[in-house]
Order: structure tokens, then sequence, then C-alpha cells
């Protein structure tokens, strides 16, 4: 059966994290510096992991999936936002740093809110379908259809994880606090692609027609260049500016 | 100690708890999910392939309907399930799936017009038909006679949990993000809710309910290598066992997936052996078909992981530096449908192990992917022991698997249980027995009880690591409670996890950092851990038969006269070294399929005489009732509608059916 081997090969890591305690008065936030041997097909969940089982087991950070598929491991690598599980150290130079996302609140060196910020975007925007009746479905009738290249292109736009990395690259996020981002205008162009769901352009626009949504956004495109799911964000959010436009 | 009250608690924020707290919720009772990480975090995002219903829309799988789905769930199982339970939930799946459809999943659809497959290793064009276009399509799964896998991309697990939570978060349901429940509330056999333990703080609370669900998922992480998430640690299952009351079932049948990309154990879905993948060993050489003729790759997973490595062991394995493994093969699928529907599976490959699969061979071996066994409920999902605790999920015992689960059944379980529970929950609130009474003394003796057991960590000075003791742990299950099981390894690993339990007793910190404390985790998770570990291996050393993902070298059949019994596990004395086990019969007498042969695997299982006396009784049945439908065949055999809630005991409508 599989088993996880161990196998050296030889590179000698320095790897910084920016740690803060928030919940202990007299922790101060600092770069510590660990030593580590690097291995084969070494990630940085693996490497974080043996820091804190060999060197200091109150390292704090969150790990879930550690396959790039829950959005929990955001984290700055090396100065750009991206998911730690899936990063390969053979891929960094041997002095890596690692800070937590900025723009969410810290729970603990590596670890921030995410789940707190994303909970809060998904109930301002309503990010979910707006059919009436829903609770008087008849489960027993067949399916309503839907074009399959439709379903497709819904689902495109679903991938996000809500890692968070295009808020932590998002200048604007970092400046006003109440700003959705670009996961949250990716998630509306999302429900507004969606036939089932019965929200019409000006619903969208008093969501996100305004500086705290897509008049907020400077267009620079740091977030599409740091999603991790390569979602089209540039795309839907000029998209989206048009449409908002338009509905005034 | 803070006191939270509400009607229903919720332990588990991923697609089972999420359901059913949305159900109870819906008729009007007032619920909170706890949930260790961000509900859309929960590990149901990580399932690929898809979600079983017999929709029998698209071409491979015309004709299905829910006769057809029950006997590839009870063959799956290999007659482990409760047939009741079985068809509960063959019945209420393509429910499931439409609900989630008009919720928002983007579910894959039907394309009408011709089409071009792969079928054994060979391209084939199909034509759908018109009549099908838009709707629900789906993909052939491992151990199944129809393409029954509904499936969005390879990231079903994801698309419906985000639905599922944004349905939560529409109607209003507070999600107690980072809260670990660590101790079930309980007395004179009434569960009243449980303490919690904050993880951004440390700090303890209870929470109290009249209707408590344990939803918790997996309990993978006792293995050191598995597919499931680093959370999957079984906590839930764990607290429901040291409760002393509550039992959990079967926990021996663990299923190994075949295709872990190797080495790190991350999945990559059933869906390219669906969708047409082929299995090559070091020679690349096909080999699948060699052992199982007629189910070739697509032989249920317990059966192709033991041939996978049966196959390494005759030295046909690919040798790499980290050792030895197989070849999985998608490349004939070609570029376009890997880039569509397989995508994260593509990007699993290249992140992890730098392959194009496009191009290149993925390496595989089998590693721990499903717990069949969890906290047993009755067929409405409340546990027979204790009053007032339900639970559902992959952390129930509810008993749809038996001792194999089949691809895709999973997510529907979760679903449909969720769909389910959360009315018998709401049942349980309006009843007499619902009632919530009790003193706050005792709610203030389990807050004590549990500050102290972590007190006795955090103050214990011992010299023994957490983090140590859990590698040891994993090792050990990995090594001697995997695929291929017999008694002295067993013996062995009894022996081993007995000797952990003692030294957990003395762990130290080497940390005291306020806050959660990561190594205060690990310690009290471990241990709670080492009694999950000891229910598999003892109920495994003590099951003499081969089952299901159940293998025993030394008893390789199964064996129907002395075996079809459901292991029951608790654990009354806290100190105890093991388990006291217990085991509950499966009537044959009273089954719709009486144990045969699966279809695939080995045909030498030792019959029961009640098989032979129970196919006559259905002969006989069913004979004089050659004119009905099947829907009254079905149910001079076995009802099983009155289990369900009424509004799910509807017939399912398909195309083509006669109006
Ligand atoms: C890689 C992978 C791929 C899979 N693919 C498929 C597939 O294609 N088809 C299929 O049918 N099945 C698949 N499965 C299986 C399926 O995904 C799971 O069995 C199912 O999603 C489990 O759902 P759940 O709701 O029971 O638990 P989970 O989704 O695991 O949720 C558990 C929840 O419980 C919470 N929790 C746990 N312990 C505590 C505690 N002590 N206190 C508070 N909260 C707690 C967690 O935070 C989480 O929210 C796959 C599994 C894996 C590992
Ligand atoms: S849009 Fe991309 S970067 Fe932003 S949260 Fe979603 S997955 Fe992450
Ligand atoms: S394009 Fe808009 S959303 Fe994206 S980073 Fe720039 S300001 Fe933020
Ligand atoms: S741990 Fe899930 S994305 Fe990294």
């Amino acid at each position: 059966m599989n088993q996880i081997p161990v196998h050296q090969a030889g590179r000698t890591l320095r790897i910084q994290v920016l740690r803060h305690n928030p919940r202990d008065p007299a922790s101060v936030p600092q770069l510590q510096t660990f030593e580590l041997e690097e291995a084969d097909s070494m990630t940085l969940f693996i490497a974080l992991n043996e820091i804190r089982e060999r060197q200091d087991p109150s390292l704090q950070f969150d790990f879930v999936c550690r396959a790039g598929i829950c959005g929990s491991c955001g984290m700055i690598i090396n100065g750009r936002p991206g998911l730690a599980c899936r990063t390969l150290t053979r891929d960094l130079p041997d002095n890596i740093v690692l800070a937590p996302l900025p723009a969410f609140e810290l729970i603990g060196d590596l670890s921030v809110n995410t789940g707190k910020w994303m909970r809060g975007m998904s109930e301002r925007l309503e990010t979910w379908v707006h059919t009436q009746g829903l609770e008087q479905l008849d489960v027993d009738a067949i399916e309503e259809a839907m074009e399959p290249a439709l379903a497709e292109q819904i689902y495109e736009l679903e991938r996000c994880i809500e890692c968070g990395c295009c808020v932590a690259a998002c200048g604007t996020a970092r400046m006003r606090e109440d700003f959705v981002g670009a996961v949250g205008l990716n998630q509306i162009t999302r429900f507004r692609l969606d036939p089932r769901d019965e929200r019409t352009d000006a619903e969208f626009y008093e969501l996100v027609g305004d500086e705290s949504g897509v008049f907020g956004c400077m267009t620079l495109l740091g977030c599409e260049d740091m999603c991790p799911k390569d979602l089209p964000l540039a795309t839907q959010i000029a998209f989206l500016r048009r449409r908002m436009a338009a509905a005034v | 100690m803070q006191i939270i009250h509400t009607d229903v608690l919720v332990i588990g924020g991923g697609l089972a708890g999420q359901r059913a707290a949305i159900g109870a919720k819906r008729r009007g009772h007032e619920v909170i999910v706890l949930s260790l990480v961000p509900a859309k975090r929960s590990h149901s995002a990580a399932a690929q392939g898809g979600m079983q219903a017999s929709l029998g829309n698209c071409l491979g799988g015309a004709g299905d309907n829910e006769d057809i789905h029950f006997a590839d769930t009870v063959r799956g199982s290999d007659w482990g399930a409760d047939q009741e339970v079985v068809r509960m939930f063959a019945h209420t799946a393509p429910k499931a799936i439409r609900e989630l459809a008009a919720w928002g999943v983007p579910w894959n659809r039907v394309a009408k017009g011709e089409r071009e497959i792969t079928v054994d290793a060979a391209k084939k064009t199909i034509c759908e038909p018109d009549a099908a276009h838009g709707l629900i399509t789906s993909r052939n799964f491992g151990g199944t006679e129809k393409w029954r896998a509904c499936y969005v991309s390879d990231g079903t697990g994801h698309a419906m949990l985000y639905t599922m939570s944004n349905q939560a978060i529409a109607a209003n349901i507070p999600v107690h993000e980072r809260m670990e429940a660590i101790a079930l509330i309980h007395a004179d056999g009434r569960c009243h809710g449980a303490i919690v333990r904050n993880l951004m703080t440390g700090e303890l609370l209870a929470y109290v309910a009249s209707a408590t669900c344990i939803a918790t998922g997996g309990f993978g992480r006792i293995y050191r290598v598995s597919t499931n998430a680093i959370i999957n640690e079984g906590m839930g299952a764990a607290i429901a066992l040291e409760t002393g009351v509550a039992t959990l079932g079967n926990m021996e049948a663990i299923q190994f997936h075949p295709t872990g990309i190797f080495p790190a154990g991350i999945l990559v879905t059933e869906g390219c052996r669906g969708d047409g993948g082929l299995l090559l060993d070091g020679k690349q050489h096909r080999f699948m078909p060699d052992y199982e003729p007629e189910k070739k790759e697509l032989a249920s997973r317990d059966v192709v992981s033991r041939r996978m490595e049966e196959h390494i062991t005759a030295g046909q394995g690919a040798k790499s530096r980290f050792g030895e493994h197989l070849w999985l093969d998608i490349r004939l699928l070609g570029a376009d449908h890997i880039n569509n529907n397989l995508r994260e599976v593509k990007e699993i490959c290249q992140y992890f192990l730098g392959v194009d699969p496009v191009r290149e061979l993925i390496p595989v071996r089998p590693a721990q992917h499903y717990s069949m066994g969890g906290v047993r409920t009755d067929a409405s999902g409340q546990s027979p022991t204790l009053q007032g605790l339900f639970a559902a999920g992959e952390a129930a015992c509810w008993d749809m698997h038996g001792f194999n689960r089949l691809g895709g059944n999973s997510v529907a379980e979760t679903v449909v249980a969720g769909m389910i529970v959360g009315e018998a929950m709401a049942d349980y609130c309006e009843s007499e027995a619902g009632a919530l009474n009790l003193s706050s003394a005792l709610v203030d003796e389990f807050g004590r009880r549990e500050r102290q057991r972590l007190a006795d960590i955090t103050d214990g000075g011992g010299r023994e690591s957490a983090f140590e003791l859990t590698r040891l742990m994993q090792e050990t299950m990995t090594a001697q409670v995997g695929i291929f099981r017999d008694q002295g390894r067993l013996e062995q690993a009894v022996a081993t996890l007995c000797e952990l339990q003692q030294r957990s007793r003395n762990i130290g910190l080497r940390s005291n950092a306020p806050g959660a404390n990561p190594e205060l985790v690990a310690a009290y998770r471990l241990q709670r851990m080492l009694k999950l570990a000891q229910c598999v291996a003892y109920g495994a050393l003590l099951r003499t038969e081969s089952r299901g993902a159940h293998y025993r070298a030394d008893f390789p059949r199964r064996d129907d006269l002395n075996w079809m019994r459901r292991t029951l596990a608790s654990w009354p004395e806290q100190d105890a070294e093991l388990p006291v086990l217990d085991y509950e019969a499966l009537d044959i007498m009273r089954m719709e399929l009486p144990p045969g042969w699966r279809g695939y695997g080995a045909r030498d299982y030792i019959e029961h005489p009640d098989t032979s006396a129970r196919q006559q009784q259905i002969d006989t049945v069913l004979s004089e009732l050659a004119d009905a439908d099947r829907h009254a065949r079905q149910e001079a055999l076995m009802p099983f509608r009155h289990l369900l809630p009424e509004h799910l005991r509807g017939n399912n409508q398909r195309l083509g059916d006669e109006s």
C-alpha cells in the first residue's frame, strides 16, 4: 500500500515566518527563521508541518485538503499571494519568506480569518440563486433542462475556492474595508449568468453598483495574476462594469 | 462557562450537516452548525467524480432506475448493508439531485447528437437522443451496471458544497466556524448537546440542544497515507464513542481507493477510469483484464485495490525512488476531454507530480479513502442507544455501504441522509421525548471534566510528544491494518495501539502559547483517535472472514454462515484498553436481495442456509405478482416507504415513463 517515504535531497532551506499571536499580550510581530533540510517533492505544507513538529509546536497555519482545492492555505510566499499546499519548495529559492494574507483578520502567525470575510461577502451580495417557490419544489418531477454549454460556463466561474489571494493582491481591498473584491464581483457574474437566478440587472446594480463594488475597482488586475484557479477575473469585471453602467 | 442554547445542534458543516440543518430550519427550529473550518472548506469540497442518482437521462444510463441502483449498492457492500436503508437511499437520490439542480448546482448536461467516447481502450461514437438534451448527464463509475454518476466536471463536491452552503446562508443558519466539539453532554441515555472548544481562543463553551447531529465526516487520518483532508480525524465518532452509550458500527470496514497519486496519496478520481482510463503495470501492460475479465478497471474499489497490490507483490510494479507503484493512463482520453472534464486531475498532476496527464502516465497506488463505519443509527438517523443523538454522512453508520462503498454513493448519501435526518430531528424536537430538561449542574459537570482532561495534558509534564505518537499510530494502521490483513499483523497492531494509548497519557507539551495551541490540539485529538484506531484494528482481528474492503489473508472467503453480522463497538470504561464489541445480526429472511456473487471478485463465499429459503420465498411472491408493476413487486418483498418522511415517498419521474 501507498506509504510516505522519506528521502533527503540535500538543500538547506531558510524559511522566515512573520509571527504574531494576537491572543498573547507579550507578542509583537516579528520574523522568525527556521532552517530545514529540503526533501524530494517537498511542499510548503510538508515543510511547515515539519517545522511545527520538530522545531516550534506553537506555529499557527491552516491546511485542510493539502491538494489545492479548499482554499484554506493562502499566504504571502516571497511577496506573492498563493496556495502554500501546492507550492513545491524546489520552485523557490533557498530563502523563503512567509507572511499571512493582508486584508483579513489575523488569527495567529499564518492563519487568517478568510471564512468570516467570505461569509460577510456572501451575505452582502446574496450569493445564492434567487428563485420563487424553492420550498415547494416538486422533487419527483424531471429537472428543468439547461443548455450544456451554459452549465459549463457557470461552472467555470464557480471554480473559485474563496482563498482570498485576489483580495490580498488588490490595492482597493487594502484601502477600503467594504470592497467586495474580485471574488465577490466574480460571484455576481456567476449568478447573473445563471437563468435559475431571477434577479434583474437593476437588482444586481443595487448590490455592486458603487465604489465598494465594481466602480471601486481600479482594473490593475493584481487579482487575475494571483488567482490559483485561473479564473477570468479581468473579463468578468470588465463585463460587469459595462452591464452595470448600462443598468442605470 | 458560556452556555449557548439552540433547538438543533449540527456538528459538522459538510454536505450532510448543512443539508440536515436546512431541513430542521425549514421546519421552524433554531439551528446552529459547528465546524472546524469555514463550512465551504469541509472535505466534501474534495469530491471530484460524481454523485450517483438513477436519472437515466444519457445513453449510458438509459433504463436505469432505483431497483438497479439498489442492487448495485447491495452487491458493492458485499451484502453488509442494511437493505431497507439502501432502498430509502436509492429512492431519494434522484430527488436530492433535482433539489440541488434547482438550488444552483451546474450539473453537466446531456448534449444531443453524436459524440466520441472511450470504452475498453477503444474509441466509439454514440448518439444522445434529442429528448434528453439539457437534462443532467452522468458518467460511468466502478461497480455499477449503468452510467449513474452525475457530475460537475471533476469538481462535483465543490459545486455541491458551495450551493449547499449558500442555501444555508440564505436560510440564515449560523455556522460557528473554528469550533470543535470535544465531548457530548449526556445523562440517562439522552444527549443534550456538546462541550465545544474555540479553535481561535482556546476557550470552552457549552452548546445545549434538544437534538444533536454528528456530521463530522470520515476519520482517514488515523492512517499515514490517506486521500482525506488533514482535518478528517474522526472527532465526531470519537466523542460519540466516549459517551460509552452510543455505538460505532463496522469500524473495521475501511475503503482503500485504487488511485491515490504516488507517493503523496492525493486522490485522482474514479472518473478517470470511468471515462476510459486504464491501469498499467511496470511493463506498461494493462493487467486488470487478466484478473477481472468482466469488469476490468471498473470492478468495485475493494477488488481493484487488492488486485493492484497483488500485482505489485508479484513483482510487476513500476519502480521509483520512493518505492513501487502502478500507472494510471488517461492519455487515450485526449486533451479536450482532460481539459474539460478532468481539469482538477490535471491541476493535481501538474502541481504535485510535475506530470502532464495528456502526454504522460500518472503514478498511483491504493491509499486509505473512506470510512464505511461510524456512529450507528436507525433508519431515521438516530442512535438506537443514545436518544437525541443523530448522525449523518460519512460519520454515520446508517448502513447503506456495508463493507464497501461504491464511488459516487457517498456525496449522494450525505445529501439524502441530510434530507431525512433534518426531518427526523424536527420531529424529535416536536415530540414529548424531545423536550429539553437538564440541570445546569450537568452542563457544569461535563465542562469541568473536559477542562480537567485538558489540564492533565497541559500541566502533566510528561515526556511523550503528541506529534510523534500520532505518526506511530498512523504508521501502525497503514502497515498492519491495511488492504491485506491477518491475525499476526492485527494482533501486533492491537498491542501497539494499547501501548500508544498508555504513552498518550504521558504527553508533555513544549508550548503553552495562549489561544488554540496546535500542540495541545494534536494531543487531545490523539487520545481520541487512538480509540477509533483500536475499534478498527480490534474489530478487524475478531472478524474472521473477508467481506468487501475487509480482507483477511488467513480467512479469504466471505462467510455468510457466521458473519452476517454488523460489528458494534462501544467504550463504556474510559480507561479500558479495548472497546467492547457486540454484534447485530443481518436477517437474510428479510432481505430483498439475498446474498450471492457480486459479479466481480471471488466466487468462493460460504453460503447461509437462509439464502436459498429466502430465494424461494421471493420467487413465490414474485410469481404471484407477475402482472404487477415494479413498485408493487418491490413493495411485496421489502416495504421501505413508510420509513421516509411523507414528502419523499413519491415515485421519481423519468424520461419515457408511461404516464
Ligand atoms: C479526495 C476525495 C474524493 C472524493 N470523491 C467522491 C466522489 O467523487 N463521489 C462521492 O460520492 N464521494 C466522494 N468522496 C467521499 C465524500 O466526499 C465524503 O464522504 C463526503 O463528502 C463526506 O461529507 P460529510 O458531510 O459527511 O463530511 P465532511 O464534508 O467531511 O464534513 C465534515 C464537517 O465536520 C466538521 N467537523 C469535524 N469534526 C468536528 C468537530 N469535532 N467539531 C465541529 N465540527 C467538526 C468539519 O469542519 C466539516 O465541516 C471523496 C472523498 C475524498 C477524500
Ligand atoms: S477568485 Fe481566485 S483568488 Fe479570488 S478567492 Fe476565488 S479562487 Fe481565490
Ligand atoms: S482589478 Fe479590481 S479587483 Fe482586481 S486587484 Fe485590481 S482593483 Fe482589485
Ligand atoms: S490546504 Fe486546501 S487549498 Fe491548500
